[in-house]
């Protein structure tokens, strides 16, 4: 926890972004988690990746439930909306929000308690919905909050602190977000800056839901020989099939590949995603292979990180309750209420 | 790149840019906490102690600090070092305590100390403490040199120079005043163990040019002219004034000609305004006293009718800047010259040194500049026993420079006295390392960044000052001021320590830098790591820190450069990789490093 404020000048050569704001215009507040944690890495990772972007701060909306992981909105974009909600509910709350202004950027951060353990059911149905949003679990593991009890997505066998072992099967939610239906699910770590960025931006600007599962460390808790979410062991056991490569609209000219190297898929803003295959038979659109892929690791204690499935022509809730193109929130009360005759018509049409 | 070694007394010493520029190393960032601290005796004592005249050179030093200050890189003007220090000295109490005792009894050795500068004083101030006796010789009636001949009393009032340069008289120094030394032979019958040189840079340039001869009598050389309104020979000039040149003396001539009667007073300068030798706040002051200063004229002629000046012919130029060198070259604009009327001109182009009164067959050899022979460590000539400092050792330089050199002739003697090697038995450098953590969240330090702007330093009123030559223009920071600019400083002695065995690469550090840094990445040659750094570290003069290797195989990289030393990292560190260590360097000098 720290009490000295971050000085608010600025390294003078801090590049400018198209917009002419720099990577610090999209910080917050100085974090008061540990010294240390994961989750900090993380909102350092969504600072340069919305920045880098040249997205204005207010087009995002933050959205966040309890515990470590959903502080965390609080240290990054001081100057977007924000929502921290019930512990659980945020998914309901963030359907609500990109129901009202679907041109929003929305994104969600929440935890392995938050999203596996109160809030699964929530979860699951925001899959479903395929709200277009970032969804992202800051997944240490552990419950840090209340100072280190396993989690539901701690490993079977890892100890604890104190070496007590786990007795539970985990709760993969990389697993269970392809199985309903999620456009883009990746998983990464807190520690890989460079494949955490492209992937956050890449998610932000797919249609439909993106899910990120990142490992990302608890230092007080879930950081010795025994766990399965250290940074050691993480560093030690993550294996990528896929590395993905975020181009910008304006850097296309230069990126430069050989020819079958790498596969393009375009995202809504004109940006592409260049994805290489790191292993031969590893297929990012074949949903059942992923799944069976992610267990096949699994099995072989091998944390599979990268981008796993990417549905190209994704689609999102609007699109599948077919509502108006402009955003709920800036409509006029006569639309919104257009009177008694068309509530007659509707309520015809169910007699 | 290799690991960086720490325990180099250079390497952070470097990092203290202010410390590092100054001569005599003064540790700058230690005594401004002191001053934020409303401890100016100690503040006062640590400079003293380092540069023998706080008082004096808060108000003159040339500030080589200031233009170094990480303060400029990181935002725009540097900490008003110079004026801090004369907080120091304007606010201190009761130095007595904290004086070096000087034993009743001496050591059986007589030192000599030719002049009674700022060079000789510090020699003597570092020796007595030691036992040694002290005579000291000079021409004028009494001791500071040319801080009390050439500084004009606007600038240094003389209670401020009498009471630095008595201190040291007091210790127990044999002074021998209006004591004109005319053979050195003479000197070294009087059979000292060693002689110290520091009768500074007498002599003033001239410029023989027609005219100059029969108009005389209306021509001065500028600190010969200083010097004598200094002493009340002169106390006051009239008509319009000229002066030649573009150093600090020139800027000295002209505020003390437009102070004792002159009409006007222009300033004259061949070069262009960017490259005069004058300091830049000496320039602006002279020009918010209303002094015109016209550059690019070098002057052709004197004239005059029948012995009386008339005025100048100056020849008009322009700078042309050579295209491999960047060196200025001055070329003719092709505009008529022009005539300047005067009654008056002083000229202060360049001083230098002069011995003419050292036998040119006792042992002292001299460049073909003059100058004499001098190993620039020791400061001995090529006799052993005689060695230089200040002025007189490598031509006109700054009282800091003074004390620098005396520091250095002062061990120098102290060996030679010892019968010790005046190189293999010098000290040496060294650095200690103090972690300043008190607890959780506490630093011995500020470490909160201030973002005020450079607090400007009060004057005294314009027309006030111009009647009187004895009324100092600079306020000084009071105390209210000097606290808040004290604030301005960013620690840069409080080092950012890596260890990387216990690092586990969370970088919680390189998110947390303000200034960017901080990179984790592989190691590379030097100007390859300089480009792939998390901010690119483009300012070569400043190191790279480089740890030893990970657990990834990667090193961490520190860019030292725009570093704020606010301790975030080592506050964020959740494995006390990172701690803040206040580094003393230990600069060799007689007497104590108290920590």
């Amino acid at each position: 926890m720290t009490f000295v404020a971050k000085p608010v000048v600025h390294h003078p050569k801090l590049p400018l972004n198209e917009i002419g704001l720099n990577r610090r215009d999209y910080e917050g507040l100085v974090s008061t988690l540990c010294a240390g944690c994961g989750h900090d890495a993380v909102s350092a990772a969504v600072i340069q990746a919305c920045a880098e972007l040249s997205i204005p701060p207010h087009r995002f909306a933050k959205l966040s439930g309890i515990g470590c992981s959903s502080k965390t909105p609080n240290y990054f974009l001081g100057n977007s909306h924000g929502f921290n909600a019930v512990h659980g509910r945020m998914p309901s709350v963030a359907t609500g929000a990109n129901l009202a202004n679907r041109e929003l950027y929305c994104i969600g951060i929440s935890g392995d308690g938050d999203s596996a353990s109160i809030g699964i059911g929530q979860f699951a149905h925001i899959v479903r919905r395929r709200v277009n949003m970032l969804y992202i679990v800051d997944n240490n593991g552990t419950y840090g909050l209340t100072k280190g009890q396993f989690s539901a997505t701690n490993d079977k066998g890892s100890t604890s602190k104190r070496g007590v072992p786990n007795l539970y099967e985990p709760i993969d939610l990389v697993s269970m977000a392809l199985q309903i239906g999620a456009g883009f699910v990746a998983r990464s770590f807190s520690g890989d800056r460079s494949q955490l960025v492209p992937l956050i931006k890449a998610g932000l600007l797919h249609r439909g839901f993106a899910f990120i599962d990142v490992i990302s460390p608890c230092v007080a808790f879930n950081n010795h020989n025994g766990s399965t979410k250290s940074y050691d062991y993480t560093r030690g056991n993550a294996a990528s099939f896929v590395a993905a490569d975020f181009v910008a609209p304006h850097e296309q000219i230069t990126a430069d590949y050989a020819p079958g190297e790498h596969e393009i898929v375009r995202l809504p803003d004109g940006s592409e995603l260049h994805l290489r295959k790191l292993e031969e038979d590893y297929d990012p659109h074949d949903r059942t292979r992923a799944l069976a892929h992610i267990q096949e690791a699994s099995r072989d204690g091998e944390i599979v990180t990268g981008l796993l499935y990417v549905d190209s022509d994704g689609t999102d809730c609007h699109e599948i309750l077919d509502t108006v193109d402009t955003p709920l929130s800036v409509l006029g009360e006569a639309e919104l209420c257009p009177g008694e005759a068309a509530l007659d018509g509707i309520n015809a049409g169910f007699r | 790149m290799k690991v960086t070694d720490i325990g180099n007394p250079d390497y952070f010493h470097k990092v203290v840019d202010c410390q590092w520029g100054c001569p005599s190393h003064t540790p700058v960032p230690e005594y401004i906490r002191l001053i934020a601290q409303e401890r100016y005796t100690e503040a006062f004592m640590v400079n003293w102690e380092s540069n023998v005249f706080p008082g004096i050179l808060g108000r003159t030093c040339d500030r080589p600090c200031e233009p170094v200050c990480r303060r400029v890189r990181t935002e725009e003007k540097p900490v008003a070092i110079c004026r801090l220090k004369r907080v120091a000295a304007d606010n201190k109490g009761d130095i007595g305590p904290y004086l070096p005792p000087v034993p009743k009894k001496k050591n059986g050795k007589r030192i000599a100390l030719l002049g009674a500068g700022p060079a000789s004083l510090a020699v003597a101030r570092d020796l007595l403490p030691l036992g040694y006796e002290i005579d000291m010789f000079d021409r004028d009636p009494a001791g500071g040199g040319m801080m009390r001949s050439q500084i004009p009393a606007f600038r240094l009032p003389a209670e401020v120079l009498e009471e630095e340069v008595d201190l040291i008289l007091d210790m127990g120094v044999n002074t021998h005043f209006n004591y004109e030394i005319t053979s050195m032979k003479e000197m070294l019958d009087m059979e000292y163990d060693a002689y110290f040189v520091g009768t500074g840079a007498p002599r003033g340039r001239d410029l023989d040019l027609p005219g100059r001869l029969e108009s005389d009598a209306h021509i001065s050389i500028g600190i010969d002219w200083l010097s004598s309104v200094a002493f009340g020979h002169i106390d006051s000039i009239s008509g319009k004034v000229i002066v030649m040149g573009g150093g600090n003396t020139a800027m000295d001539c002209c505020r003390t000609s437009k102070r004792i009667g002159a009409e006007a007073v222009t300033v004259v300068v061949r070069s262009a305004f960017d490259v005069m030798k004058a300091s830049d706040w000496e320039k602006e002051e002279a020009m918010d006293e209303n002094i015109p200063i016209v550059n690019n004229r070098p002057p052709k002629e004197f004239v005059h009718d029948n012995g009386k000046l008339k005025g100048i012919v100056f020849e008009c130029v322009k700078p042309v800047a050579d295209e491999d060198s960047g060196r200025l070259n001055y070329v003719p604009t092709g505009e008529p010259d022009v005539y300047m009327e005067c009654d008056h001109v002083l000229m202060a182009i360049g001083q230098e040194n002069h011995c003419p009164w050292i036998e040119r067959d006792i042992g002292i050899e001299f460049d073909k500049w003059d100058c004499p022979v001098l190993d620039e460590v020791t400061f001995q000539t090529t006799h052993p026993k005689i060695f230089f400092g200040g002025d007189s050792a490598f031509g006109p330089e700054n009282i800091i420079w003074a004390s620098a050199h005396a520091h250095q002739a002062a061990i120098s003697i102290h060996l030679l006295c010892q019968g010790q090697d005046l190189r293999r038995d010098r000290p040496p450098q060294g650095v200690n390392l103090i972690s300043q953590k008190m607890g959780v969240h506490e630093w011995s330090y500020d470490s909160e960044h201030d973002p005020a702007k450079r607090f400007i330093v009060p004057h005294a009123n314009l027309d006030k000052a111009l009647q009187n030559i004895k009324v100092e223009v600079e306020l000084g920071f009071d105390r209210a001021l000097g606290l808040k600019e004290a604030q301005r400083c960013l620690n840069c002695d409080v080092q950012t320590v890596f260890v990387d065995s216990l690092c586990i690469e969370c970088d919680a550090c390189v998110d947390i830098c303000p200034m960017d840094c901080i990179t984790f990445t592989e190691n590379g040659e030097e100007e390859d790591l300089r480009g792939r750094l998390t901010a690119p570290a483009e300012n070569v003069e400043q190191d790279l820190y480089v740890s030893g290797k990970l657990g990834t195989g990667r090193v961490m990289v520190k860019d030292e450069d725009v570093c704020l030393h606010c301790g975030l990292c080592a506050e964020r560190c959740p494995t006390a990789a990172w701690d803040m260590q206040k580094s003393v360097i230990h600069v060799p000098q007689l007497g104590t490093y108290p920590e």
